[in-house]
């Protein structure tokens, strides 16, 4: 038999852009065993909640994870808006789309590029972060931040879109949706990005469901799940499907993103079309009282909030489960058997945000 | 660019940042900002680096792996701190597991404020700290070798 050895893999590693720790037990090249350690980025945000605002507290909510900041703020204010009784103008809720859509797109594009990286194809990962820029200038106008947005507030959002703008972003967005198919076809088609990722890490469509995978990873299986189905805001109106793949290996969570991109260009067409005028915001009153669970989908997967209010302005507690921690068994369940090799490309296939993890 | 004599490489880790800043590292490294034509490259390795860029504050679990990485690189070194939670802990600062900026375990040279960070002014950040970094080349080496003061070493 062959000797056992355990390699440290993080929390400083070139493919990582954050920290997370695992130890791999591997016989010769194979990976035997993986032990994961967290809290890297433990920073006890939701203690903060006793201290803050509920109002100021969206701000904070934005900053458990730069990548999808704008859902994060945006799911702790449907939660307070719940709790409060507040119906957000419907203006509000077509923007609030727009811009979850904006970010799907960045953070997908972003992870597309990291992917290229993991197997070596830097220059692919360069073309999907020039990509990524013109999606950013958008958000930038829109909002005034590149990555922390700022834009969601209880009660609805705080800049509005003019009606020329929204036309202007289409074009912009068209044309970008046209030159993203040189490098969406090089992920689909290419045979070195194919060998790299076809049959690799195969993850069963029992074990993404018991494992309780969520996102991407879980669709990738064959599972159809996705919340904004079933609770999202105006999905509903906009004729929404998620996209599902039934291989369960890298190559399905890749072309299951690319075509979650695509949706999301297609989402935003029909938002600016069906955008209707009215307020984009109402005046809040009361304070918070009772508790609610809201959930969303965040480009990684679901995301649920819970809040409990006590009459006060402050809460009395606030939990976020996050996509990556739900999606980390399944990560532990891939790992064995696999090369060590690619022990960089599998973990990134869970598009792992380990700020949002460890909160 | 009379500082640009030489090609520093960086070493960026995250403390306890949120990501924002981390994605604006990357970014400056791309095609838009694309930092490496000037011969600055990321590197994965603190014994390959000059320059260390840190994102987020300091946290129980990670000041033995940010004093690590510092420890590692070769002198002359300089310490960025991007983004303001790695300067004074930022929105996190009452948080308890957060202890405030880097500058309570290691010595930072230059502050980058920012929430997130431009990528503009990580650029700028870096081309002050290459001034630093010769200054301390020269303070390093006092003359002493074939370079006589010039910085050829």
């Amino acid at each position: 038999m062959a000797e056992r050895t355990i390699i440290p893999f993080g929390p400083q590693h070139p493919v990582l852009p954050e920290p997370i720790h695992l130890d791999l037990v591997v016989e010769d090249e194979k990976v035997i065993e993986v032990i994961p350690s967290i809290g890297f980025i433990h920073r006890g945000l939701e203690k903060l909640v006793e201290n803050r605002d509920y109002n100021d507290f969206t701000y904070v909510a934005e900053r458990i994870c730069g990548i999808c900041s704008f859902i994060h703020g945006l799911t702790y204010c449907q939660a307070v808006e719940k709790v409060l009784n507040v119906t957000v103008p419907p203006r509000a809720e077509y923007l609030r789309l727009v811009w979850s859509e904006l970010s799907r797109i960045h953070s997908h594009l972003l992870w597309l590029g990291l992917i290229a990286d993991s197997f070596g194809f830097e220059s692919l990962f360069m073309y999907s972060w020039k990509m990524r820029e013109e999606v950013l200038d958008i958000i930038e106008e829109t909002t005034g931040g590149r990555v922390i947005f700022g834009s969601a507030k209880v009660g609805g959002v705080r800049r509005n879109i003019e009606k020329d703008k929204l036309a202007e972003i289409q074009k912009r967005l068209d044309k970008l949706e046209h030159d993203l198919k040189s490098i969406t076809n090089v992920f689909i088609e290419d045979a070195s990005v194919k060998h790299r990722l076809c049959g690799v890490g195969v993850l069963s469509k029992e074990d993404a469901y018991h494992l309780g995978a969520v996102g991407p990873m879980l669709r990738a299986s064959g599972v159809n799940q996705d919340v904004r189905v079933a609770t999202y805001a105006k999905y509903k109106e906009l004729d929404f499907v998620p996209m599902i793949e039934s291989s369960g290996d890298s190559y399905a969570r890749t072309i299951v993103r690319i075509r979650e991109v695509y949706q999301s260009f297609e989402l935003i067409r029909r938002t600016i079309k069906h955008m209707p005028d009215s307020e984009i915001d109402v005046k809040v009153t009361g304070m918070p009282t009772g508790e609610f669970c809201a959930r969303n989908e965040q480009p990684r997967g679901e995301v649920v909030y819970y809040i409990k209010g006590n009459g006060t302005k402050f809460l009395d507690r606030l939990r976020v489960r996050t996509p990556t921690f739900a999606n980390i068994p399944a990560l532990l369940k891939v790992l064995p058997g696999s090369d060590l090799a690619d022990v960089p490309v599998l973990v990134l296939t869970i598009d792992p945000c380990i700020s949002c993890t460890e909160r | 660019m009379s500082v640009l004599s030489k090609s520093p490489w960086v070493i960026h880790y995250d403390g306890s940042s949120c990501n924002g800043c981390d994605i604006e590292v990357l970014a400056a490294l791309m095609p838009r900002f694309d930092v490496e034509r000037f011969g600055i490259i990321n590197t994965g390795n603190p014994k390959h680096a000059d320059i260390f860029l840190i994102t987020g504050s300091i946290n129980e679990q990670n000041i033995g792996i940010v004093k690590n990485i510092y420890e590692q690189m070769p002198n002359p070194k300089v310490v960025l701190a991007l983004g303001i939670c790695a300067t004074s802990g930022g929105i996190f600062k009452d948080c308890y597991n957060v202890y405030g900026g880097v500058d309570k375990v290691i010595p930072v040279d230059v502050y980058v404020p920012g929430c997130a960070v431009r990528p503009e002014a990580i650029i700028d950040g870096v081309v002050k700290a290459l001034g630093i970094l010769e200054k301390k080349r020269e303070q390093d080496c006092g003359g002493n070798c074939s370079c006589s003061g010039e910085g050829a070493c």
